[in-house]
């Protein structure tokens, strides 16, 4: 039997995840980073990617932040996800679409953009990808 | 038969209104109840969120955030929620109602005062009343998305950042019950350091990368969810008192019917019984 921990992923909007987990792995803003029980109290930011939970049973799940907090409490870790959605629903052609308007975006110089923004969501766009791309290995 | 011609079309009239006033009553009962279930959606965050920044404080960092800073009152701030359509009662009255009585403390110590309408009501409102708008928001709809208020919040935040604004109060109605809406004015800013029976034990977070960096975003965070729960909450005491106001606009109408059809009722027998009376002496004068 594997040491578990609880564990809560959270959007403004709704409750997303909780349950028992063996391991989280999320991108943090330093790197990829994966907490497993009796890990030292932390908190840090994280990057738009994928969050993955491993259970001691049942298939791994993988949920898309866009961006967030992931604490961790002696016996409870909280993912304070700014907009969380379950990956299984997105959809990769807007996905894809996101990426291509971003692109343009910042491709047209002659508008007035706000480059940053238009940075923000070509990076959203490739996070959302990676995730899509990850579920897809694992349904192969 | 020409008697009470203007009461009956008065009587189907009141009846095609009766009709949509219940439409709209059931409308709000079913909407209250979405509303209702994305209010309690959204509270694990709003919790989870008070925890985190509820460790911090009572964490010693050497790093303090400004939005715990208490400064002089020269200037308050309030993000004031309504709805964004009317009939819903006296909901948005009574809110504005407190709000004034607010007001009036700050006006007797000589504090400016700017504002942060979300909903046509509150800008309606305003517009009307006077007063220092800074920023708005109106078409939420009925499922309001918690990034639609990043911008109009950082207004606020903003310009307590830079001392433009003292305080911060969020002003909405409290969803007690169906029955029960209650305006309430809450403080935001400076954050009340509130002690929880957790903050007795000493340990401490690993910050990563710093604690600067992480308050400064997760504060930001914790704001919105405060504003993003008074939204919702309201948007549930908005279809509630909708709802109340369109049963008792249906109930009076069922009223009003009665009282028209007795006074139709009469009319018509009054009538009837005088061209008998009529027929009756006519008959008897032959």
């Amino acid at each position: 039997m594997a040491k578990t921990v609880y564990c809560d992923i959270v959007s403004a909007e709704e409750k997303i995840f909780s349950g028992e987990v063996t391991m989280v792995s999320a991108a943090a803003t330093t790197g990829d980073l994966g907490v497993m029980p009796g890990h030292a109290p932390m908190l840090t930011g994280l990057q738009p990617g994928p969050v993955r939970i491993t259970r001691a049973e049942g298939p791994d799940e993988i949920y898309y932040v866009s961006g967030g907090y992931l604490e961790v409490q002696p016996n409870h870790i909280t993912v304070l996800a700014d907009t969380a959605l379950r990956a299984g629903d997105m959809d990769e052609a807007a996905a894809e679409q996101a990426r291509k308007d971003a692109e343009r975006e910042l491709a047209d110089q002659s508008s007035e953009i706000d480059y940053g923004r238009a940075q923000a969501h070509l990076a959203e766009a490739m996070a959302q990808l990676r995730t899509i791309q990850k579920i897809r290995k694992k349904a192969r | 038969m020409a008697v009470g011609k203007e009461i009956r079309s008065q009587i189907s009239s009141i009846k095609s209104t009766q009709k949509i006033t219940s439409a709209m009553e059931m409308v709000a009962a079913s909407k209250m109840r979405k509303a209702h279930d994305q209010m309690d959606l959204t509270r694990p965050y709003a919790e989870k969120i008070r925890n985190v920044v509820g460790h911090v404080a009572a964490a010693d960092t050497d790093y303090e955030h400004p939005y715990m800073e208490q400064r002089e009152v020269q200037t308050v701030g309030y993000i004031v929620v309504s709805t964004d359509r009317g009939l819903c009662g006296g909901l948005n009255h009574n809110l504005f109602k407190t709000l004034i009585r607010d007001l009036a403390q700050w006006r007797d110590q000589g504090v400016d005062v700017q504002f942060c309408t979300l909903g046509q009501k509150a800008t309606g409102f305003f517009k009307n009343f006077g007063g220092n708008v800074v920023a708005t928001k109106t078409q939420l709809g009925d499922r309001p998305s918690a990034d639609e208020l990043i911008g109009t919040i950082k207004v606020m935040l903003d310009a307590f950042s830079d001392g433009t604004i003292d305080r911060l109060y969020l002003v909405n109605n409290e969803f007690v019950n169906t029955m029960t809406q209650e305006p309430q004015v809450r403080q935001l800013l400076p954050l009340k350091p509130e002690k929880t029976q957790e903050s007795a034990h000493n340990w401490d977070y690993i910050y990563e990368p710093g604690p600067k960096e992480l308050l400064d975003g997760l504060m930001v965070r914790y704001i919105e969810s405060q504003v993003y729960q008074g939204v919702v909450e309201n948007l549930a005491c908005e279809q509630a008192a909708r709802m109340l106001a369109m049963k008792a606009a249906t109930d009076n109408a069922g009223d009003i019917i009665d009282d028209l059809q007795l006074v139709y009722n009469k009319a018509r027998q009054a009538a009837i019984t005088q061209e008998i009376s009529e027929i009756v002496s006519g008959a008897a004068a032959v």
